[in-house]
């Protein structure tokens, strides 16, 4: 007796766990009616600004486009989930948005979560752009396109832009080679510097564990004498150098990358000491286009603060599938492999104009083809730097 | 005496085996969500973790708060050697001999640590794993190693210093690890070698040494004077322990094809994390370390749909758990009010 009452409470257990398991299932493979798409990113946790960015972005695409009829008169449904910046939550909301059944990805916002999403998505042969994952292996695969530059892309462009206006003789760096963005950008900017007009004298890392104090690298700048420092790091960092950089009465010219877009936003920083910092960013949220104009409205209106670069590569996102899909005539009631292929054709033949570039094309291999813009900061403000 | 234990142990696997034979019969009829096949893996990691870390806090009674770093290393060595020969050897010995030196470099470094802090007594070892799961962490971030027609190149500075040919294929690139590692790792393979962690922890516990270790936990002057070698059994119990997260580490690395050394997977905090499901599962407790790891793993993924409030909730549910499994108060409560049952079906036996 005693057996059979351990047996039976056995197998009901199991049977409850197993039930607990079913009630997750269940989803519907292709054959809606509208267009399903999703977004990962880091909605909490340190990096929370940038995933939040790049879902506020694709929400308000999504709206503009339903509000405006849909993309061949068919309704887009849009459904975020959060990756805490880890690349296995990652796959997890990925497979979660599968099971809500999302036909197309955007996302995930950062590289190395979009690197072992893309692992998935290439099995399940599901279309997938990435705003914002910029490391060279997030397009190693067909099925996935990007709308940022790539890093690599980011420090040529750099190096040349640097070469070609004759900005400086003599290049300090300061680098963050605990993070994928900064490292990969330092390892192009140095390739591609060999045999420019200028030269690197001094290159110094840090770590995020000790981004609090940067008086050693700036001293080894300034020891050298590099009349520029390349800073391709994210604004929050960069706002420190540039105020110990002040105090140890040190002036180079300041170069950043798109990380820098936001150093005038942050608290307690003097946007004065910004003043002639040179950066490569693909948007600028004062800019006064009616496209850039109109979307920072909206999403000062609708989450109370101004849109980075991050919202800028989403929105785009939404715009490029929706001009891919009107490309190739695709409908949703098709199956996600066949809307991926679909839209992998269509997105080597569509142009798209918007928040993040005038013109942008695409070829197989994924990677945009658009124009860097240099701005300088003047007054408090992004002025072009042409 | 002896059966009962035996029994106890056979329950502990048959409780993972059903699981197992439930799972693969839920995706044999296509009711398990792609969610929940996702899922699957870092559970088993997460319990396999969980048995060595508490091989480490519960039977050998020292703290270890850096267990991810053995964590890492397992993944870090095991996917290297994968990206290395992912084409020379096929998948299924390479796979094998990826375990074999993911397990004896953990267990290298988990021995190399335990010779000088074993030897002391008191809270040592926790500060110097602490320190240890950070450094390890921090060394591979510096890392650059690259594989060429000339062979293997190497440099801490940058990945231009490794002077690779054109030809050549970075495998550690620093900040951004290891990329490409193959998809190996699947559900079956991580309830072996669960199974096969928990068929070691489970008889070391009750072999001659396991009672050794366990009598050196509750009165060290008394295990001495009986004539037990200490710090022998205390470097056994802990290398066994760092070479199974190890193991944990080689299916990690293989699960997922980015491995990053970075602080969300092997930082203080994962470890603190492992640490939580140990306590929660009962501290010395084998079989509670595999419920609770893949309780606490789930939960926080099954209320994706509450959003934000998660995390909230997460830490409400832990602190419930905590009290419902360990205040006396509560457990006296639960005496009286289940206890009536069970005196039922006592009789009912009778």
């Amino acid at each position: 007796m005693k057996k059979f009452n351990k047996v039976f409470s056995a197998v009901l257990a199991s049977a409850m766990a197993a039930s607990l398991l079913a009630g997750c299932g269940g989803a519907s493979a292709g054959g809606s009616n509208t267009f399903k798409i999703g977004a990962i990113g880091p909605l909490t946790g340190a990096a929370a600004a940038y995933g939040n960015a790049v879902v506020n972005g694709a929400q308000i695409a999504v709206d503009e486009i339903n509000e405006a009829g849909g993309i061949n008169g068919v309704q887009i449904e849009y459904k975020s989930e959060d990756d805490e910046l880890n690349a296995e939550k990652s796959v997890n909301a990925y497979n979660t948005l599968k099971d809500w059944g999302m036909q197309i990805l955007v996302g995930s916002t950062t590289s190395a979560c979009s690197i072992a999403v893309s692992e998935n998505t290439k099995n399940d042969n599901m279309f997938q752009l990435t705003p914002s994952g910029s490391a060279e292996d997030c397009v190693k695969y067909d099925n996935v396109f990007r709308v940022c530059f790539s890093d690599p892309n980011q420090g040529i462009a750099s190096a040349q832009y640097i070469s070609d206006h004759n900005l400086a003789t003599k290049v300090g760096i300061i680098y963050d080679n605990s993070d994928v963005y900064s490292s990969g950008i330092y390892q192009k900017f140095v390739e591609e510097s060999a045999g420019k007009n200028f030269e690197i004298v001094s290159a110094e890392a840090y770590t995020q564990d000790n981004n609090t104090d940067f008086s050693v690298q700036l001293q080894k700048a300034k020891d050298a004498g590099a009349d520029l420092v390349f800073l391709p790091i994210y604004y929050s960092d960069a706002a420190l150098i540039l105020t110990q950089a002040n105090t140890m009465g040190y002036a180079p010219t300041f170069f950043g990358v798109d990380g820098m877009d936001g150093i005038l936003t942050v608290e307690n920083f003097d946007p004065s000491l910004a003043e002639g910092v040179m950066l490569l960013t693909p948007f600028a949220a004062d800019a006064t286009d009616d496209l850039t104009v109109n979307f920072v409205k909206k999403y000062n209106e609708k989450y109370g603060e101004t849109p980075n670069q991050f919202a800028a590569d989403a929105y785009d996102a939404v715009y490029i599938i929706k001009a891919a899909i009107e490309k190739s005539g695709v409908t949703p009631d098709k199956t996600t492999e066949e809307i991926c292929e679909a839209l992998k054709g269509a997105m080597t033949q569509i142009e798209a104009k918007g928040l993040t570039s005038q013109k942008m094309t695409w070829d197989a291999s994924g990677e945009p083809n658009k124009e860097p813009k240099a701005v300088i900061i003047k007054n408090g403000a992004y002025v072009s730097a042409e | 005496m002896k059966s009962k234990i035996t029994k106890q142990n056979l329950i502990t696997y048959g409780i993972v085996i059903a699981f197992y034979i439930i799972v693969e019969i839920l995706m044999m009829t296509g009711v398990l969500s792609s969610h929940m096949k996702g899922l699957l893996v870092p559970m088993t990691y997460y319990a396999i973790i969980a048995v060595a870390l508490n091989l480490c806090v519960g039977i050998l009674g020292e703290l270890s708060i850096g267990h991810c770093g053995f964590m890492c290393i397992g993944a870090f060595t095991s996917a290297f050697f994968s990206r290395a020969m992912e084409n020379s050897i096929p998948t299924v010995p390479r796979f094998i001999m990826a375990f074999i030196i993911g397990i004896a470099f953990a267990a290298l470094f988990g021995f190399l640590i335990g010779i000088p802090v074993l030897r002391l007594k008191g809270d040592y070892l926790a500060i110097v794993t602490l320190a240890f799961g950070e450094i390890i962490k921090n060394v591979i971030n510096s890392f650059y190693i690259g594989i060429d027609g000339n062979g293997l190149h190497f440099s801490m500075k940058d990945s231009m210093s490794l002077g690779m040919e054109a030809d050549g294929d970075i495998i550690v690139n620093g900040a951004m690890g290891i990329t490409g590692t193959p998809h190996n790792a699947n559900f079956t393979i991580g309830i072996v070698v669960l199974l096969i962690s928990l068929f070691v922890v489970l008889n070391l516990v009750n072999s001659r040494d396991g009672r050794a270790i366990m009598a050196i936990r509750d009165n060290y002057i008394a295990a001495e004077a009986t004539g037990i070698n200490i710090t022998g059994y205390k470097m056994m119990a802990f290398t066994i322990s760092a070479a199974i997260a190890g193991a944990a580490g080689v299916l990690f690395s293989h699960n997922i094809t980015t491995l990053t050394a970075s602080s969300q997977y092997f930082g203080y905090n994962a470890s603190i994390m492992i640490l939580v499901y140990v306590v929660l599962g009962g501290i010395g407790n084998i079989r509670g370390s595999v419920i609770a790891a893949c309780i606490l793993y789930l939960l926080p993924e099954l209320l994706r749909g509450l959003n934000t409030y998660r995390m909230l909730i997460y830490s409400i549910v832990l602190i419930v758990m905590m009290i419902v499994n360990w205040s006396p108060k509560v457990i006296e409560w639960r005496k009286r009010t289940f206890g009536r049952f069970n005196l039922k079906r006592a009789k009912e036996v009778a």
